[in-house]
């Protein structure tokens, strides 16, 4: 029951009218960078995060959460009237919603798509609210050796249930860690792998690698695909919408099974572009008309905006009561926690329940703002994709240099952009997962010292890490998950498994 | 390209395991050395990355020469990546706003084979609005480069 009264509180502190702009700001930037290929949630809320820094806490990050809605409701508005996804998890969405716009049912797939999302976001919230000071209170408990067991289950669960080859994702999560080692060592002070350059003193901000990651790779990426794009119309009026909405509830089965889908994934750190294939398939699999799921039926939008936006939601319940993001953007939040001087985890909801209790209700507020003002506004968001590319792509490089500025004010770290831009691009191409890059390079300092302490307090024998019941069974799990694709082989040599047709047009995310 | 990439990720994966193996991975007295994390991170890229070139080199991993980038493809991309460089350098010089305006006007007039009068104009009104929205506005100094040739507007 104090919980409850604390998110009332919560409330209070969102409901001024300067947070309520800020809401409001967020949400129209986060469509408008949702519904642009080459810009996403991730790097989207990296440029814009310096800007907030003279903001007090609770504004921004409701100001940078907001954004984060938008955009998981803005890349639908792509999908389903452009055929292209503006962010990788609405992919799946495509599926049914473009042949639904080309029949001319644009709008009921765009409520149904909105309608969607947004009982996936508020189940997720609600879910949040209720575990949340659950979880921190457990985590209190926690000490060095439970934290490195905490994110090796972490990272080995990218291995265990990420997409692609296995050793690819342990590449780039290395490479995260090898480059979050630059600089300098806060233990013993030594400069490490520095190769003499002063400037990689401080190391790299992962703002930085985000920037070039996905911004600028993805803008590489959208120019091998040409210039122009060629969508269909989009018209919302009221009549569509009340009756897009009586038609939904017929499948409140496939909202109770995307969002527990989308929740599960979110928390684990599969991510919401899995959640929404993994959804996709299991209507398709479970439906009464199954068969016709690709020629344009609502449950095919609905499955898996559902759980993209479940999983989006649900990957900040790590985020804030362990410090540990479940998807890139949750660790760019992190990052924005971090500078604006806030540690995240457990002792968050004791020391700052203002700022914890601001943004679960923020989150609740902003989703039910973000419905009305996609609703509303879906004909002026359409009309941004039809500036053409040959505009956009160079004020979104502007925009990126500009952010990437603005982080630490150098201007070598616009350099820098350029080259993660550049191994963004490949590795994309080579289907070399980013997300474990960015959240090893988040993570790396962190994972690292906990290690350290876990050791010195064992003398350097690793099986501190099966001390006791807790911290042996989340290790024993998180190596479990690092041979899960071993263990799999093995399964499927004893059993053939039937092969996933759907799994191919999955983006390695 | 798989295998060279690879190939190039274990390089880097060797010099880091270098560099951490002079700085000391072992255990010494104070507990692990700076190396010691370091040292295994890299250890991983190295074995990581090899198994990469195997499987690419015994055609495993499923992705060829060929299908990496087309001809075309690679051209409109480094249409878009030399410009951005050259832009990059331009803003070392003369500072984000005047560089941004350009590479903007000559984005537009080169790719999207707009009229002069278009691009630039829509270059310079973009650009004004950032110079309003960061200095004036946010107050947020952008970097003005190395000859600073919007000094005379006094931000």
């Amino acid at each position: 029951m104090q919980d409850l009264s604390l998110l009332f509180h919560g409330f209070a502190v969102v409901l001024s009218p300067f947070n309520i702009g800020l809401m409001l700001l967020g949400i129209v930037l986060g469509v408008i960078i949702g519904v642009l290929p080459g810009l996403g949630a991730a790097n989207g809320i990296a440029i814009l995060l310096p800007l907030t820094f003279t903001m007090p806490p609770t504004s921004a990050i409701i100001m940078l959460s907001c954004i984060y809605w938008g955009a998981l409701f803005g890349g639908a508005i792509a999908s389903i009237l452009f055929n292209i996804p503006g962010e990788p998890w609405s992919v799946a969405t495509t599926f049914d919603g473009y042949p639904l716009a080309q029949k001319g049912r644009a709008g009921e797939a765009l409520t149904a798509s909105f309608t969607s999302s947004f009982v996936g976001a508020f189940v997720a919230v609600v879910m949040i609210t209720f575990l949340a000071p659950i979880i921190a209170r457990f985590a209190l408990q926690f000490g060095p050796p439970e934290y490195f067991a905490v994110y090796l289950l972490t990272f080995c669960s990218f291995v265990g249930m990420g997409k692609g080859s296995p050793a690819k994702i342990l590449v780039s999560m290395m490479i995260g860690f090898a480059l979050s080692t630059v600089g300098i060592d806060v233990v013993t002070g030594q400069l490490r792998l520095t190769f003499g350059f002063t400037s990689l003193m401080k190391g790299f901000d992962f703002l930085i690698a985000v920037i070039g990651l996905f911004g600028i790779g993805e803008i590489l990426l959208s120019m091998e695909e040409g210039l122009a794009f060629h969508g269909t119309s989009a018209k919302i009026n009221p009549k569509v919408v009340l009756e897009t909405w009586k038609k939904l509830p017929r499948y409140w089965m496939t909202f109770v099974r995307s969002t527990i889908i989308g929740c599960w994934m979110g928390i684990t750190p599969g991510g919401a572009t899995p959640a929404s294939f993994m959804s996709y398939g299991a209507a398709k699999k479970f439906s009464k008309d199954g068969d016709r799921f690709g020629t344009g039926v609502l449950e095919g939008v609905v499955a898996p905006e559902t759980a993209a936006h479940a999983a989006g939601t649900s990957a900040l319940l790590p985020m804030i009561t362990l410090g540990i993001p479940g998807s890139p953007t949750a660790a760019v939040l992190l990052g924005g926690l971090l500078i604006w001087g806030l540690q995240p985890g457990p002792l968050l909801f004791a020391e700052k329940p203002d700022f914890v209790w601001g943004l679960i209700a923020s989150m609740y507020l902003g989703n039910v703002v973000g419905l009305i003002v996609v609703l509303s506004l879906v004909p002026l968001f359409a009309g941004i994709l039809r500036i053409p590319f040959s505009i956009i792509a160079p004020v979104i490089v502007v925009i990126c240099g500009i952010g990437a500025y603005t982080v630490n004010n150098a201007m070598q770290d616009i350099w820098f952009m350029l080259g993660f831009g550049v191994i963004g691009y490949v590795f994309k191409k080579l289907n070399y997962p980013l997300a474990p890059l960015v959240l090893a390079l988040v993570l790396g300092n962190n994972a690292e010292n906990a290690f350290r302490q876990a050791m010195l307090m064992s003398q350097g024998s690793l099986s501190i890490l099966w001390s006791n019941g807790l911290v042996g069974g989340i290790t024993t799990l998180a190596l479990i998950m690092l041979f899960w694709p071993l263990i799999s082989k093995l399964i499927h040599a004893v059993r053939p498994a039937r092969p996933d047709k759907l799994a191919e047009q999955q983006p390695v995310d | 390209m798989e295998a060279i990439v690879a190939a190039v990720i274990f390089l880097c994966g060797a010099v880091f395991l270098y560099q951490s193996y002079k700085l000391g991975f072992r255990w010494a007295i104070e507990g692990p050395q700076s190396g010691f994390f370091p040292f295994y991170v890299s250890l991983i890229i190295c074995v990581a990355s090899a198994s990469v070139v195997f499987g690419a080199l015994r055609g495993h991993m499923g992705s060829d020469e060929e299908s990496f980038v087309e001809r075309g493809q690679l051209k409109q991309v480094l249409a878009v990546l030399i410009p951005a460089a050259v832009y990059i350098l331009g803003i070392q010089l003369i500072g984000i706003y005047v560089a941004s305006a350009i590479y903007i006007s000559l984005f537009m007039r080169l790719m999207g084979k707009y009229s002069w009068m278009k691009s630039v104009a829509l270059g310079v009104i973009i650009c004004v609005l950032f110079f309003f929205m960061f200095e004036v506005w946010f107050q947020v100094p952008l970097y003005k480069g190395y000859w600073d040739v919007t000094g005379w507007t006094g931000y």
